[in-house]
């Protein structure tokens, strides 16, 4: 044992705790996001599939948090029509992958 | 009426399947109709920690796929005869475990058995979550240490959000198992103490494993350690665990592996 640790009265164990604290804290609040995030990819979903055909896991919605504002990405892959979509539903799909990006 | 027990972590190697056999093998004991289901598909250790690694013919992905029967691929304990294992692949990958097939097996061990133990893959991927998809109750194990405590906190999240149970807004009963615990070296300050561990993560306390050798002997016998020896520190306290289990109250201890001088002689003439 060398003459510092002799001296210093901080131990390890209650290092570790307050770090974990402080963590913890912070990654339950990015996971406790995930339920908005969870519910909004269920909702973009559902309006898509009322238009297009798509895979549900093709639909990705993640959460950045930042210190004073949050930014929501949505990744929206669709496939490719065979034939084209009527020149009514284009601009619609198109609306929705801008507001996405 | 059946319970499906899951033993998990998130991280690995932090005794999730010694603690699967030897909880199972102290229900079993205890006159509970057990089996022990290895997730850890490509990965299996359950049958060697049980000893059983020699008699594996079929396993859950055969049952899974309609290869192998049920009654065909579990393995029953030599020892206890109330203790059955089945185990998992060790050539097969986990793709190869379908949702709607884990399901079906499920239900039928739900029928044979009184304690249907998973023993998870460590990881928070698809073999972990299928591992917990159908359980009511959940063993969380962790090691009084950093990372083991981050992961466990991750693995709570899912228990929480994953589960059959979790979507159909039901509640999974879940619990904390500390496992490899030094109680000198928690009270010098050196490791994480129960009560740290236990605010961080506000799960109720299922019981405290200490760190012993005899978890390795065990595992070197193939035998889980509450049938090669009883006796021990883990044993007892993985005994107490599978009591608190089954609804009993048993007062809170570490039990250490503390033996008489003869005794101390006599094992050293045996090892
Ligand atoms: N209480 C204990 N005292 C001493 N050693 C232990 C204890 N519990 C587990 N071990 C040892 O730790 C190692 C890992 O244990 P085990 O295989 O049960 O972990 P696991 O969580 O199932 O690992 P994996 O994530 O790889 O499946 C083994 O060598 C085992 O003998
Ligand atoms: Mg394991």
């Amino acid at each position: 044992m060398n003459l510092l640790n002799l001296f210093s009265k901080r131990k390890s164990a209650p290092v570790a705790r307050e770090r974990l604290q402080i963590l913890l804290a912070h990654e339950r609040t990015i996971a406790g996001g995930s339920d908005l995030v969870a519910v909004l990819r269920e909702e973009i979903l559902a309006v898509l599939k009322k238009h297009v055909s798509v895979d549900s896991d093709k639909v990705q919605v993640k959460m950045e948090r930042g210190k004073a504002v949050s930014t929501l990405a949505v990744d929206i892959e669709i496939p490719t029509p065979t034939e084209p979509l009527s020149k009514l539903e284009r601009p619609k799909v198109a609306a929705a992958a801008a507001a996405a990006g | 009426m059946a319970k499906v027990l899951v033993v998990t972590s998130g991280k690995g190697g932090v005794g999730k399947t010694t603690s699967t056999a030897a909880i199972g093998a102290a229900l079993a004991k205890d006159g509970k109709n057990v089996v022990v289901v290895d997730f850890d598909v490509g990965l299996r250790n359950l049958d060697l920690v049980m000893g059983a690694e020699r008699r594996v013919v079929y396993d859950l992905i055969n049952v899974v796929q309609g290869d192998a029967k049920l009654p065909q691929a579990l393995i029953r304990d030599k020892r206890v005869d109330t203790l059955c294992l089945l185990p998992a692949s060790q050539t097969r990958d986990k793709d190869a475990l379908t949702e709607e097939g884990v399901s079906q097996v499920m239900n039928e061990l739900r029928e044979k058995f009184d304690w249907v133990i998973c023993d998870s893959p460590a990881g928070i991927e698809r073999g972990a979550t299928l591992a917990m998809r159908h359980a009511d109750v959940a063993i969380v194990v962790t090691n009084p240490e950093v990372s083991s405590v981050r992961d466990s906190d991750r693995i709570i999240g899912l228990l929480d959000a994953k589960t059959a149970r979790a979507e159909k807004g039901e509640r999974i009963d879940k619990h904390l198992l500390l496992t490899r615990y030094d109680p000198a070296r928690a009270e010098r300050g050196e490791m994480l103490k129960t009560e740290d561990v236990l605010e961080i993560l506000s799960i109720p306390l299922l019981g405290i494993i200490p760190e012993s050798e005899e978890v390795l002997k065990a595992s070197n016998l193939g035998s889980p350690v509450t049938i090669s020896n009883p006796l021990s520190g883990p044993a007892r306290a993985y005994a107490d665990a599978a009591k608190r289990l089954s609804g009993e109250t048993v007062l809170l201890t570490i039990p250490t592996d503390r033996r008489s001088l003869l005794g101390r002689l006599f094992m050293r003439r045996a090892a």
